[in-house]
């Protein structure tokens, strides 16, 4: 009993220092963003892996998206003779909803676990000590570096992916539902709101910090070898993953309890 | 000058060192000997204040450095260099940019003469024809030999060797031990080389300690340490001669184990 006990307190103790660890990181890595030095160079050489690296599959991720959504979404408005309006439903459930989260979710499949990875290497061969021998901190140069480059780019990717997803809504729209081209692009934009456009671009900010932190904090806790490395890698993605839909659900309740 | 007084840590409730206490001179090389797990490693970490002990006191040139934030140690950091015993290069660097990384980072010296620095670094190692090939593209000695070139490019006061020797055949060996010997005789550096290789440990040091389960069992030159009664140093040093003692074996610890029965215990059923 006693031992089941102080299993269960072992268990819940090390829940609480995670947590309090992943704290303490974001803090530092949010911080270090406000002094030298700046690592401009690394900044832009990420932004460029994570941005351009992403972009294909953020486009394959977004037409088949907005096909697959306007090919359901007329099945459904066929009965009250509303398939003419399907890109109304394209453009608020892709701008709000799908965009953000399924972008993010390719993101961090993506980036979230090769950041894990890279870190869990360098952590495993000591390269990240030897970064600390050298003079350099490496919350500064390894972590708030991506975290700089994923802030940029991730809201970047999902306005691509909602373009690309009611351009991908428009071919269906077009050559299958025979709809009208000024009818589709004018309804489509007609039903979204200012706030839309916000609320789908703060979200995006949100999940890029949890694809990069977790991805990070998974690397740099590594131990125990490239078994280890990886079990962070994993770790990245399914705990990324996981976070961004909690997130997007507490988000989306906070945006309506707020009034957007 | 490095001391160590009384430093103890633990983890997970185990003594790794226990009131360990020395001193290294300025300009002299220390060894520190001994089995593996027993410690070695981590007291070059307490050094470079990659961990902080849980009592007792280090002085890095008359300065404590227990307690310390990872910002102040930065300038201390600056006076020491360390060859990890993986090498430690970063993966997606070439040679040149491993070499001259603090340079680079410092930002105080123009592109020419870190250029400079760098290639009589490689030269001093012997690897000056190596500047544009990946850590990927090494052998197991060259690594080595870069992180020494990358652990000298900066002149410091102070290298750290974890392990210098290990894994390398006769030859890289060879080098390795006279790199640190010349660092020691030409630049008077004053260096840690923790090894539990005998051969570079009498090749490179004026002073020995050994470690026994995160205690100093020795602290003396080469010849006292080959003169010692010592049952734990004698089984370091001469296992051979103690397998020969029938039926004892040395433990994980460096201890000896008696594992055959005696002919008493051998009596028939």
């Amino acid at each position: 009993m006693d031992t089941a006990a102080a299993r269960i307190e072992d268990t819940v103790k090390g829940y609480v220092e995670t947590v309090q660890e992943f704290a303490q990181l974001c803090g530092t890595a949010m911080t270090a963003v406000f002094r030298p030095p700046w690592y401009v160079r690394e900044t832009v050489y990420y932004m460029d892996q994570i941005g351009v690296g992403s972009l294909f599959i953020v486009i394959l991720t977004g037409i088949f998206t907005g096909m697959v959504l306007t090919l359901q979404g007329a099945i459904q408005l066929e009965p009250y003779g509303a398939v003419p309006y399907v890109s109304r439903l394209i453009s608020t459930s892709v701008v709000r909803e799908l965009g953000p989260v399924l972008a993010a979710l390719m993101i961090a499949g993506r980036v979230g676990s090769g950041i894990a990875s890279e870190l869990a290497s360098m952590q495993v061969t000591e390269q990240i000590d030897a970064l600390r021998a050298e003079g350099t901190d490496p919350i500064k140069k390894l972590i708030t570096t991506r975290l700089l480059a994923c802030l940029i780019m991730v809201p970047v990717l999902t306005i691509i992916t909602d373009g690309i997803a009611m351009f991908g809504g428009y071919l269906i729209a077009r050559f299958s539902l025979s709809i009208d081209t000024f009818f589709y692009w004018t309804w489509a934009f007609e039903a979204l709101r200012p706030m839309d456009f916000v609320y789908g671009l703060l979200k995006p900010l949100v999940f890029g910090f949890i694809v990069c932190m977790v991805g990070c904090y998974a690397g740099l806790a590594t131990s125990g070898g490239t078994v280890g490395v990886g079990h962070s890698t994993t770790q990245a993605m399914v705990t990324s993953s996981i976070l961004i839909l909690m997130s997007d659900f507490f988000l989306t309740k906070l945006f309506i309890f707020i009034g957007f | 000058m490095i001391r160590f007084t009384d430093v103890s840590l633990t983890f997970d409730g185990r003594y790794v060192l226990k009131n360990l206490s020395f001193e290294v001179p300025s300009g002299a090389t220390q060894v520190i000997l001994g089995g593996s797990g027993c410690g070695k490693t981590t007291i070059l970490r307490l050094i470079l204040g990659l961990l902080h002990p849980e009592s007792g006191s280090i002085l890095i040139d008359g300065q404590e450095i227990v307690g310390l934030t990872e910002r102040q140690m930065v300038p201390i950091r600056a006076k020491m260099a360390m060859v990890f015993q993986g090498s430690a290069l970063f993966d997606s660097l070439t040679v040149r940019e491993n070499v001259g990384y603090r340079l680079y980072e410092e930002q105080a010296l123009s592109d020419d003469i870190i250029e400079r620095l760098i290639v009589l670094s490689l030269c001093f190692v012997g690897l000056e024809d190596t500047l544009e090939k990946m850590p990927a593209e090494l052998s197991g000695g060259m690594k080595k030999r870069v992180a020494i070139a990358r652990a000298l490019v900066c002149n410091p006061e102070m290298i750290l060797y974890d392990e210098p020797t290990a894994g390398l055949d006769p030859i890289n060996t060879h080098l390795i031990n006279e790199l640190i010997r010349r660092n020691q005789n030409e630049q008077r550096l004053t260096q840690v080389v923790v090894t539990h290789d005998l051969e570079t440990a009498y090749r490179v040091a004026d002073r020995l300690i050994m470690l026994h389960r995160g205690e100093k069992i020795f602290d003396g030159s080469s010849d006292m340490l080959q003169a010692s009664d010592d049952p734990r140093i004698r089984t370091f040093l001469r296992p051979h001669e103690v397998l020969a003692t029938a039926g004892c074996f040395p433990d994980k610890d460096g201890g000896i184990r008696v594992v055959a029965p005696t002919m008493d215990e051998e009596s028939p059923a």
